[in-house]
């Protein structure tokens, strides 16, 4: 059986060292699968207006595409270069619990992604994203310094 | 077709704008206001409010209480039964995490909530308990547990119903539900009774869901200030309207929407610490509440007025069979339509049973109704009752928390501006899909209507209480006429739906997805 490591990118520089990361250890492992995850910060308790509410599902795609397009495309794509297997999903939530429960369904084996970014986008998608991931999963966590 | 109606919108508008000179005595800009727009609407408020023949009772109370007990028998008392459930949906535990991202029921519920939640609970109860006493509140209660199945059938409808365009946006409610379950069941008239609703909903939009919201905003800013000519109000909130609802400044209303919740939980908050320091008199509260229910305890009207209030303001309040709920609800992409439905029963049990009883219990135990000590009976200033201060509605709601906590008038101020606000912002989204129906989506259109209610906000701070609220109720009941008729007939498809779910739910197909 394959072994299967979640990357976590957020869109920020970082995310090369991460992917490097991933490139090397996938390399050691030989048999493995990289799947790349995309969170886009989402809550369901959140306050929305009527009109907002109404477009929800259109932005939903928006924001799926685009982080596809942007993020993990181009890193699948450059995994694969290598010579790898890898695939890509971007999914709505906090992103500790989303890559954790990610990486339950998948049976992977550990989860890489940076250290907490410290500006604009970065923090607030990765910020204490990456402390909470660390205290809150279920499998061995790699920050990429 | 479409032409006319906006001709006769634009005429409207400008009839209650433009107001003629009345007599020759110089009348300020509010008093002409007031009075061309008292004439305009009285005959459309005097059918909406006839009293059923050889009674004072308004018929269209009965209309909602009647259609409320038909629903919640004819759906098995849904509102107690699957009251646990709703509370689950809401907390996400059924959703599909794979469809995190899109709408959750929490927030159609709060996006709803947030447009019926407002003042019709501060101001509209203090008015209901002014004129028909504490009993009021005990019809008040009973009209919002009952009203819970009303919004139940309506919402599901709204979802199982809405128009999904290409672009993933959706559009729902009443005029949607009306002309396309009439189709499905073949029954004829439903784009005609869809077209009477989409003009009716845009009258409520600006009436209860603008003017009466402008009027008490400007009452409380004024009842802190000074007074000061309600059209000063009125345009300064028509600017902030119009910087949202046509300059597209989200971050205003976004604010609004944070902060609103917020607000009603301090509001709460606030009636629950009045009440504790209170507590010796409580029991006597509740049984004034119980006793005027029955008797009236002296108000104009005896028993028969305590109980027009308190349903009057219970429908007012949470909406229930008016229709507006429904178009905020069907946002939510859900699998179930029922689901919504049984989420939105929980609107008129946080709106009314919750919050209207509590400002109603906080005017009763601050004593701000005088009682007359040797009858025990309340004590009558025209056909309302005598209160400390002399005042009414939105006042009245501020005297009493502030009898209690000193600065609380302050914090309701802001409140009541904040609350008035986030309901203009729903109802405008209301109005405007009604408006896009009748007139078909554009970017023109969209803005005459948007003016329009721009408009409106200023008529509504300048004009006084009595016109406005007459003529607010009566937009609202009227959209009630239309959506309650037709709910008698598509209740059949909903019941369907539920009989599947509740099956489906028992038999274990739907599950929790959280452990």
């Amino acid at each position: 059986m394959a072994t299967t490591l979640v990357i976590g990118l957020d869109g920020h520089k970082s995310g090369e060292r991460v992917l490097e990361y991933g490139k090397r250890l996938a390399g050691l492992i030989k048999d493995c699968e990289l799947l790349v995850v995309y969170v886009v910060e989402w809550s369901p308790y959140s306050f929305q207006t009527p009109e907002e509410n109404a477009e929800r599902h259109k932005r939903r795609e928006n924001e799926i595409s685009t982080a596809m397009q942007r993020v993990v495309d181009p890193a699948v794509e450059e995994l694969k270069k290598a010579g790898l297997q890898a695939r890509g999903v971007v999914r709505h939530g906090h992103v500790a619990e989303i890559l954790n429960t990610v990486a339950k369904e998948e049976n992977a084996e550990q989860i890489i992604i940076g250290r907490s970014s410290s500006t604009g986008l970065a923090e607030r998608f990765f910020g204490s994203s990456t402390s909470n991931l660390v205290m809150s999963a279920h499998v061995p966590v790699t920050v990429i310094g | 077709m479409r032409k006319v109606f906006t001709a006769l919108f634009v005429q409207i508008a400008a009839m209650l704008a433009i107001s003629p000179a009345f007599s020759q005595e110089a009348m300020t800009l509010d008093q002409k206001v007031n009075e061309a727009f008292a004439t305009a609407t009285g005959p459309f408020v005097s059918l909406i409010f006839a009293p059923i023949p050889g009674t004072s009772f308004p018929w269209i109370v009965m209309w909602l209480v009647i259609a409320a007990s038909i629903f919640t028998i004819y759906f098995g008392f849904v509102q107690f039964r699957f009251f646990g459930h709703a509370i689950s949906l809401v907390k996400g535990d059924y959703s599909d995490p794979n469809d995190a991202g899109e709408v959750s029921h929490f927030q159609a519920l709060a996006t709803a909530l947030s447009g019926t939640v407002g003042l019709g609970n501060i101001a509209g109860v203090a008015v209901a308990v002014g004129i028909g006493g504490p009993g009021a509140t005990f019809w008040m209660i009973l009209a919002g547990l009952l009203g819970m199945a009303s919004k139940f059938t309506e919402c599901t409808l709204g979802v199982k119903y809405r128009n999904e365009y290409e672009d993933g946006t959706v559009s729902g409610g009443p005029m949607y539900y009306i002309s396309k379950g009439f189709k499905e069941l073949g029954i004829p008239g439903g784009k005609l009774l869809a077209i009477l609703f989409a003009i009716f909903c845009i009258l409520g939009s600006l009436g209860g869901g603008n003017m009466f919201q402008a009027n008490q905003a400007h009452a409380q800013i004024a009842g802190i200030v000074g007074e000061y000519p309600g059209w000063i109000t009125g345009v300064a909130f028509a600017i902030i309207v119009f910087a949202v609802i046509v300059g597209g400044m989200k971050s205003i209303a976004r604010v609004t929407e944070k902060v609103v919740p917020f607000m009603g939980i301090m509001y709460v908050a606030a009636a629950i610490i009045i009440l504790i320091v209170n507590y010796d008199q409580i029991a006597w509260a509740f049984g004034q509440i119980f006793e005027g229910a029955f008797t009236g305890l002296g108000i104009a009207g005896g028993f028969v007025g305590a109980l027009i209030q308190g349903f009057k303001r219970a429908a007012f309040s949470n909406e229930a069979g008016v229709g507006s709920a429904a178009i905020a609800h069907s946002a939510v992409r859900t699998k179930e339509p029922i689901t919504e439905g049984v989420v939105s029963l929980l609107e008129p049990f946080i709106d009314t049973v919750v919050i209207c009883t509590m400002t109603a219990l906080v005017i009763t135990i601050t004593g701000q109704l005088i009682i007359d000590p040797a009858t025990g009976n309340y004590v009558l200033d025209g056909s309302s009752i005598a209160t400390v201060g002399g005042t009414s509605g939105v006042a009245l709601t501020s005297a009493a928390f502030g009898s209690a906590i000193s600065w609380f008038p302050y914090v309701l101020a802001i409140a009541v501006i904040l609350f008035a606000f986030s309901t203009m912002i729903s109802w405008s989204y209301y109005g405007l899909k009604a408006w896009t129906y009748l007139f078909g989506e554009g970017k023109t259109t969209e803005l005459i209507f948007k003016l329009i209610f721009c408009a409106f906000v200023i008529i509504g701070a300048a004009a006084s209480l009595g016109p406005v609220i007459d003529f607010s109720d009566a937009a609202i009941f009227a959209m009630a006429v239309v959506n309650i008729f037709a709910l008698y007939f598509l209740m059949k498809i909903v019941k369907k739906e539920f009989y599947s779910y509740r099956e489906r739910l028992a038999s274990g197909e739907i599950r929790k997805f959280k452990n």
